[in-house]
């Protein structure tokens, strides 16, 4: 057992999500950062997609109840060595302080935490309210019993900041001239209003063509880039509407937003075609 | 049929109408590779593994694929019950010019497309309602819809699954269970089905 003493800014429950569910109006939602979660799970030899507890920004304080095998990955967050697998002794308390960079931290628990699932996922859905709240105070997560492997010794190595890249389309005609062109050379920076539903860009505007009338609703994906008729730029996260009306001009390619996840409120958002 | 890109794991399929959305559809899922295909009202999404298809391969099937013979299986019918208590059937009824049997004589005669999710877990968009009952969603929205609701706006009727906010406007309401994540499909209008209202 876990018992969460404070989840700092936003701590919540995340697995693969719920791939599959998209056409009755359930998002995907999952770990925002899919390359942190696995290897955090693979560092203490748990089944792909075992669940872990997903933090933001630091801040995160627990206690183990039992010795646990933990590692932590993503945001480098102090208070455990990064990409290692580290026993915990029972009674063990942890307290993460705020990652210099990067915002999305991943603790994995050996045993994978074992919350009821909903829709064959642990994940907290923070827009339809699917899975589980976000984390409180005093919560109490039973831990699994099922591992697929050893853990493994190895330190890794943190994923670098870079570019985002992105497609083109499917509705580009829609802002004037060449929508990569425009992402890419207007400056960029993370709204302060962004959250596992979208990244919302502030700092510049994509033009919206005049007189385009309306676009019936159409599906989307995370990593979509959304159009409003502001022409600040949102970039769906995985907890996005699986249909919208807003015209998507551009996407961004799918393992590139693991490097998206890790943008703080206030970071440069660069993109690259 | 018109195909445009969606990132590196997608294509988005341009169509008609919406029953031809669920019959690319049903191609679209029965292709290796294709992780899933959400439609919504006149394009389908199709997800796919990269590593296993390409956008280009799959623009490729469904050109050829003869979308008639695979939605050839006879759809799913379903038919609801609907107490027509509506808040909003007396406006609807004022606005369309009808009487309020009128609307429901409507609302009950057609056949309706479950042609795509979205909004919230479980909420159908219908197609398939009577151009006379075409109404404008609310201007201002509801803050609470009680789960259940039938409601129409624009070309669509739908049942709000459980309570929520909402601005389409309401006609009656079922005592069925239209979302359950216990239940297995958890959605009871699923893409595809036809639906039908019967006033009780």
């Amino acid at each position: 057992m876990i018992e969460i003493l404070d989840p700092g800014p936003f701590a919540s429950i995340q697995d693969r999500g719920r791939p599959g569910f998209a056409s009755v109006g359930v998002p995907r939602s999952g770990a925002f950062d899919r390359g942190a979660f696995e290897l955090a799970n693979r560092l203490v030899g748990n089944a792909r997609g075992a669940a872990c507890v997903e933090f933001t920004l630091g801040g995160l304080m627990l206690a183990v109840q039992h010795a646990v095998t933990v590692a932590l990955t993503g945001a480098e967050a102090p208070g455990l060595d990064w990409g290692v697998a580290i026993s915990l002794p029972a009674g063990a308390r942890v307290r993460f302080g705020t990652p210099s960079r990067g915002l999305r931290s991943y603790l994995a628990v050996r045993g994978g935490i074992d919350t009821p699932a909903e829709l064959e996922s642990r994940s907290t859905d923070t827009l339809s309210g699917l899975g589980p709240r976000p984390l409180a105070a005093g919560d109490r997560l039973r831990v699994g019993i099922s591992v697929s492997a050893d853990v493994l010794g190895a330190a890794a190595t943190p994923q670098r900041m870079r570019a985002l890249r992105v497609v083109a389309g499917p509705r580009d005609e829609w802002v004037i001239g060449d929508v990569v062109e425009a992402l890419t050379s207007a400056s960029w920076v993370l709204g302060a209003d962004s959250d596992r539903i979208g990244l919302r860009l502030d700092g510049a505007r994509l033009d919206r063509r005049a007189g385009g009338g309306e676009l019936a609703s159409e599906p989307t994906l995370p990593g979509a880039v959304q159009l409003p008729p502001d022409g600040r730029p949102i970039i769906f996260g995985p907890d996005a509407p699986v249909t919208g009306g807003y015209p998507v001009v551009a996407v961004v390619r799918r393992t590139d937003m693991d490097i998206a996840a890790q943008l703080r409120p206030g970071d440069p958002v660069v993109f690259t075609g | 049929m018109k195909f445009l890109p969606y990132g590196d794991t997608g294509v988005l399929v341009e169509a008609e109408e919406a029953i031809d959305v669920l019959a690319l559809r049903a191609v679209a899922l029965s292709v290796p590779g294709v992780v899933d295909a959400v439609p919504a009202a006149r394009t389908l999404l199709v997800e796919f593994d990269p590593r296993r298809t390409s956008a280009r391969h799959l623009a490729a099937l469904l050109e050829v694929g003869d979308p008639n013979a695979a939605a050839a299986p006879v759809p799913d019918e379903i038919t609801m019950r609907v107490r027509y208590d509506g808040a909003d059937l007396e406006e609807v009824a004022a606005e369309t010019r009808l009487s309020a049997a009128e609307v429901v004589e409507r609302h009950c005669d057609a056949t309706y497309l479950v042609a795509f999710g979205g909004f919230a877990p479980g909420f159908a968009y219908l197609t398939g309602l009577d151009p006379r009952l075409r109404v404008a969603r609310l201007d201002r929205p509801r803050t609470s819809v009680p789960g259940g609701a039938v409601a129409i706006a624009g070309e669509y009727t739908g049942i709000y699954p459980r309570p929520s906010p909402g601005g389409w406007r309401l006609l009656g309401t079922v005592d069925a269970t239209v979302w359950d994540t216990d239940r297995q499909p958890p959605a009871l209008l699923q893409p595809g089905m036809r639906v039908r209202f019967v006033a009780t």
